[in-house]
């Protein structure tokens, strides 16, 4: 194959790796997508700051997208085995327990 | 009309300032050689939280996304704050499709969403299926950047007939080229905080100063669904209509689930230091949403004002996407609207510069290597994708320069449509292995082709022209080969993209099932499933300077 990459090293994968990791949280992913349903806010009042429903519902709605990822995003912290700071490798018995999701 | 002289000034001294960070990048945490893609292309892959959400941020909201949203409230109404939804969906959409693929992107070593595709179906006519349709809606996209550069500098008074109109225009993309040639990513990414900065000042003051100078919300809201009492149209007004409800959510949908499919897109996420820093930026990115949402409003503000847009002196055409520009102009003093035009201007510049970066990077690995000269050396790829970026960003000003602009918007809006064609290979490759290569090279085939018939038959009535000229399709004239028309009579229309993209689907699906019927071998898979969850640090995955190897 053309694509450079070097050998990888040689190491057992571990059979517990599952094909699709899956976290009940991410199901909170869904709600946003309650701005598809344009009848839902498709109306002019109640206003807010004489701007018409539509719009500042549409606005308020970032704020539901960024509660909705920053939720997810901690709940599923732990899925991923976080290392800041240099290339450290981890020890195998460390792989095993961050890999072994 | 006259040069504006604070305004240019204030204009000059902040590109300076971009212009030398631009070449001063490359010193910016530097590997041990520019001479490999990793590092020219990806900016070493270690990009930490901030520098990817300026990088990104810079990269989706451009500047042509603060121009021409506005001018698309201020014409049309409701129907264009469509932008506002798309940008808020399509951070849940993405959130775990983004992970997965840096994770086998950083183990791999692949630059490109193709090379991904490569090395899933070990196919590299799917591959060049999937770099072609990204550069070609990726180029588009930067001649646009140039719209939106050149809207500014002619509200400033350069706007003079002719090819010496687009002049500074050129001078601006000829500094632009060399120092992306020489820093790569890191230029943009350093320029993007400079950019950042500057459109967040603008955009908060203007939202808080504009409404208040203008009367409040109230009477803005006032003078715009006047304005659109007014005219004959029946699609424009405050709110939509019950034929473009549809639309709106599909083009919402459907500009979200094309977002991340870009090419530059790809490249600033592949930038990211780990997937811890691509879940934070799923919640700091909206940020941007927010503020996007804001500045569209400045639409309306622009009716409040009675802003006339331009005219072009060099097409001779009334110029929609000076509508911000001129509000500006009129409504701030001169050294404000000097900075408010910078912050666009220099918008331009981050993700064109991103744009073709990412549009270089395709063709090195995916056209050039594979095709051209199989023993290219990583320092080979580096040499030959700085070679392209400056003949992209060349094209672009050609483009812009020879052709009317209008070509680019027309041709940014079948970008879209293309670029969603590559879903199914791309993003639906990222979880199964289930569709058949060539099944979605077929789905692709026919996807494409039903996205540019319907968009060929879309005439726009404000310009008067026959066909691509919007992307919102009536219900009624869809048919299956015309001899059955499901939604006769309906008023409703739907996005084009969203529309081919379904067909795309099912014909990538029907040929899948013939396909594993018939027991057809679908490749081989270079991939493994530990691959998609890898994160920095793992054993997997290797520090990059190992693999640039100096």
């Amino acid at each position: 194959m053309s694509l450079q990459r070097p050998p990888r090293p040689q190491q057992p994968r571990q059979p517990q790796v599952p094909q699709l990791q899956w976290n009940r949280w991410n199901l909170l992913l869904l709600i946003p997508l309650y701005l598809l349903l344009t009848p839902l806010y498709n109306r002019v009042t109640p206003k807010l700051f004489g701007m018409p429903f539509f719009y500042w519902f549409q606005l308020a709605s970032v704020v539901v997208g960024v509660l909705v990822t920053a939720l997810v995003y901690i709940m599923t912290r732990e899925d991923d085995y976080v290392v800041t700071g240099g290339p450290d490798r981890l020890n195998v018995d460390a792989l095993d327990e961050g890999a072994g999701r | 009309m006259t040069v504006k002289a604070t305004e240019l000034i204030i204009f000059a001294i902040m590109f300076g300032t971009v212009t030398v960070m631009g070449f001063v990048a490359s010193r910016w945490k530097p590997g041990t050689t520019l001479e490999h893609l990793d590092e020219w292309g990806l900016g070493g892959r270690k990009f930490g939280s901030w520098v990817c959400w300026f990088l990104i941020g810079g990269d989706v909201y451009t500047a042509y996304t603060f121009v021409a949203v506005p001018a698309l409230l201020f014409s049309a109404g409701a129907a264009g704050f469509f932008a506002l939804p798309y940008t808020i969906v399509v951070y849940p959409i993405v959130f775990m499709p983004l992970l997965r693929i840096w994770s086998v992107c950083r183990v791999h070593g692949y630059v490109t969403q193709a090379d991904f595709v490569r090395g899933r179906y070990g196919s590299p006519t799917l591959a060049l299926l999937v770099a072609i349709t990204g550069i070609a809606a990726t180029m588009p996209y930067i001649a646009l950047q140039l719209v939106g550069l050149e809207a500014v500098l002619r509200t400033m008074g350069l706007n003079q007939a002719g090819w010496v109109g687009h002049l500074p225009l050129f001078l601006a993309f000829v500094i632009l080229a060399l120092y992306t040639y020489q820093s790569g990513l890191r230029a943009p990414a350093l320029i993007a905080f400079v950019k950042d900065i500057l459109i967040y000042l603008v955009v908060v003051v203007a939202v808080l100063y504009l409404p208040i100078k203008l009367g409040g919300w109230d009477s803005i809201f006032g003078a715009a669904d006047a304005k659109f009492q007014q005219t004959q149209s029946s699609a424009d007004g405050l709110l939509l209509n019950s034929g473009n409800q549809l639309q709106y959510a599909t083009l919402a949908l459907g500009s979200a689930l094309a977002l991340f499919l870009y090419p530059h897109t790809v490249t600033g996420v592949l930038a990211a230091r780990s997937r811890h820093v691509i879940k934070l930026n799923m919640s700091a990115l909206p940020m941007y949403s927010l503020l996007l949402g804001l500045m569209a409003l400045l639409g309306y503000c622009a009716i409040a004002a009675g802003v006339r847009p331009l005219q072009n002196a060099a097409t001779g055409g009334s110029d929609s996407s000076t509508i911000v520009p001129v509000l500006f102009d009129q409504q701030f003093p001169d050294w404000f609207a000097g900075l408010a035009f910078a912050a666009i201007g220099i918008g331009a510049l981050v993700p064109a510069a991103i744009m073709s970066i990412a549009a270089s990077n395709l063709w090195t690995r995916n056209i050039y290597k594979e095709y051209l000269r199989r023993d290219a050396t990583p320092e080979d790829e580096a040499r030959q994708a700085k070679m392209a970026s400056l003949l992209v960003k060349f094209g672009a000003v050609v483009f812009i320069v020879v052709i009317n602009p209008q070509y680019a918007i027309d041709l940014q809006l079948i970008g879209g449509v293309i670029i969603l064609q590559i879903l199914p290979a791309v993003g639906f490759s990222l979880y199964t292995r289930w569709f058949h290569r060539h099944a979605l090279i077929s789905g692709w085939i026919v996807g494409m082709l039903y996205g540019l018939w319907m968009l060929y038959q879309v005439p726009n009535p404000g310009t008067g022209r026959q066909h691509f000229g919007g992307s919102a399709y009536p219900l009624k004239d869809v048919s299956l080969l015309g001899l059955w028309s499901p939604f006769e009579g309906s008023n409703k229309s739907i996005y084009v993209g969203f529309a081919a993209l379904l067909v795309n689907i099912v014909v990538a699906a029907l040929v899948t099932v013939i396909l594993h019927q018939i027991k057809v071998f679908n490749g081989t898979d270079a991939t493994d499933p530990a691959d998609y969850y890898a994160e920095e640090g793992d054993e997997t995955v290797e520090p990059v300077y190992e693999r640039v190897g100096h």
